[in-house]
């Protein structure tokens, strides 16, 4: 499968598991709110230029906001992470040129240790933005425990998902 | 001139970026104002056919607590019944007014009843999503009640669905009273759980029980008077103030509300008018 397909086909997907599962899910705790969809943008090729990246990334948030009826909250902070994502690669890649030699972000691409802080520290900007757009009611401790809760969750979910569907990635030399 | 361009080539992605984040920020702040923003009609009318089809599954898993509901919204229809009043005594007879409408009278409020294809409570701003639309004839600013008490008001309309402002809902707003002295205070929700909302406003000097109904007051045009909202479930004691801020538990079960009803107010738009231009004679 091409990986245009694949990733359209993970839009879609990424966009109903939040909205029909993890939106609908009771309630854990008030701080706690479980989100899976950014993985899509954790998990676009690395050959994609910045521009694109972030314009995917606006589009996708804008995407799920029409389901929530919030015009621009989760577009906003999509967009805050498509944008920052290149810059925390680009700090974390650990071996010369592995973003020439594999597709995508992965365990297998990036090592255990680099992957975990991708993932955790997009997870944490993301709702850290989330969190301080939404603050309407609650002070400074419901916004921090709402962030270190919701993260926690989030990338909990991440992991699982990771380990449930391993995405096996085929080494390519840049040699033709 | 040519630095300038040469300075929009060099940082175009983070310009790209801002660009993007303004518009999104700007989607978000127009929405809580106006209730409206870009495509938000024709986005409610496909999210709502997903909703639909999603709402068509689950719909079967509530039947039951659906069901009860209804048999319970009857009962207390049925028991207001003339027929289970009994005259105080033999000589008077009560007789039944065959004269269904008042002529003198006019009808104010016309009520639809509307499917629930969506609802959240797990957020701060919540909001239902309703299988009637402008077509149907729902329109912004109409109030929405359920089988057992106030739910909230319609926002925005489509063709065919319609999106509620939930009472769970951090802008929402209701002036409301105390069925047993009238007493008018506003109720707001604090977000922090769908089962309570605070009720602000009553003086102390008004006597207070835990238990007490909380009604919507004839003030304000979207819902008829005397509406079930809650019943008080705890008095905050707050010494810096004159006024009681009560914890008032919420009739309505928002997680598994599958019915409600749309309330149109068909003299809205004539006090409305009355009000505002009385508010320019005045200026």
């Amino acid at each position: 499968m091409s990986e245009l397909l694949k990733n359209i086909i993970r839009f879609f997907l990424f966009i109903l598991v939040q909205v029909f599962i993890l939106f609908k899910m009771p309630p854990l705790h008030r701080f706690v709110v479980p989100y899976l969809y950014y993985l899509f943008i954790l998990w676009l090729p690395f050959s994609l230029s910045r521009m694109s990246i972030t314009f995917i990334g606006f589009i996708f948030g804008l995407c799920l906001d029409y389901f929530t009826h919030t015009p621009g909250l989760h577009a906003a902070a999509c967009t805050l992470i498509a944008y920052v994502r290149p810059f925390v690669i680009g700090l974390l890649i650990s071996q010369e040129g592995a973003d020439k030699n594999y597709i995508a972000p992965s365990i297998v691409s990036m090592g255990w240790a680099p992957y975990a802080t991708y993932v955790l520290v997009l997870t944490l900007l993301h709702h850290c933005y989330l969190s301080l757009l939404q603050l309407n009611i609650g002070g400074f401790v419901y916004f921090l425990g709402k962030v270190i809760a919701s993260t926690a969750v989030s990338f909990l979910l991440v992991m699982l998902t990771e380990l449930l569907f391993f995405r096996k990635q085929k080494f390519r030399t840049n040699t033709i | 001139m040519r630095n300038v361009f040469l300075f929009i080539r060099r940082h175009f992605n983070f310009l790209f970026f801002l660009v993007l984040q303004i518009i999104a920020l700007s989607f978000l702040f127009r929405f809580n104002k106006f209730h409206e923003a870009a495509f938000l009609n024709v986005s409610t009318e496909v999210t709502g056919r997903f909703y639909e089809r999603y709402n068509n599954i689950e719909y079967y898993f509530q039947l039951k607590k659906t069901n009860e509901s209804l048999v319970q919204e009857n009962l207390r229809l049925r028991q207001q019944l003339k027929e289970n009043y009994e005259a105080p005594d033999s000589i008077r007879r009560l007789i039944h007014d065959t004269l269904k409408v008042d002529s003198s009278a006019v009808i104010k409020y016309k009520i639809m009843e509307a499917k629930v294809v969506n609802n959240s409570t797990s957020s701060q701003a919540n909001y239902l999503t309703i299988h009637r639309g402008s077509d149907q004839g729902v329109r912004p600013n109409m109030g929405v009640t359920g089988p057992q008490g106030l739910v909230g008001s319609v926002v925005n309309v489509s063709k065919n669905f319609a999106t509620v402002q939930s009472m769970l809902h951090y802008q929402f707003k209701v002036v409301a009273k105390l069925k047993h002295n009238n007493e008018i205070g506003t109720i707001q929700w604090d977000g922090a759980s769908p089962l309570y909302v605070t009720m602000k406003n009553i003086p102390k000097s008004v006597n207070v029980q835990k238990g007490d109904t909380v009604v919507t007051s004839q003030l304000g045009n979207l819902w008829p008077a005397n509406l079930m909202v809650g019943t008080v479930a705890e008095i905050v004691p707050d010494n810096s103030s004159n006024f009681y801020t009560l914890k008032v538990r919420v009739a309505t079960n928002f997680g598994s509300i599958e019915y409600v009803y749309v309330i149109d107010n068909l003299q809205a738009d004539e006090q409305r008018q009355l009000e505002d231009s009385t508010r320019k004679k005045i200026q």
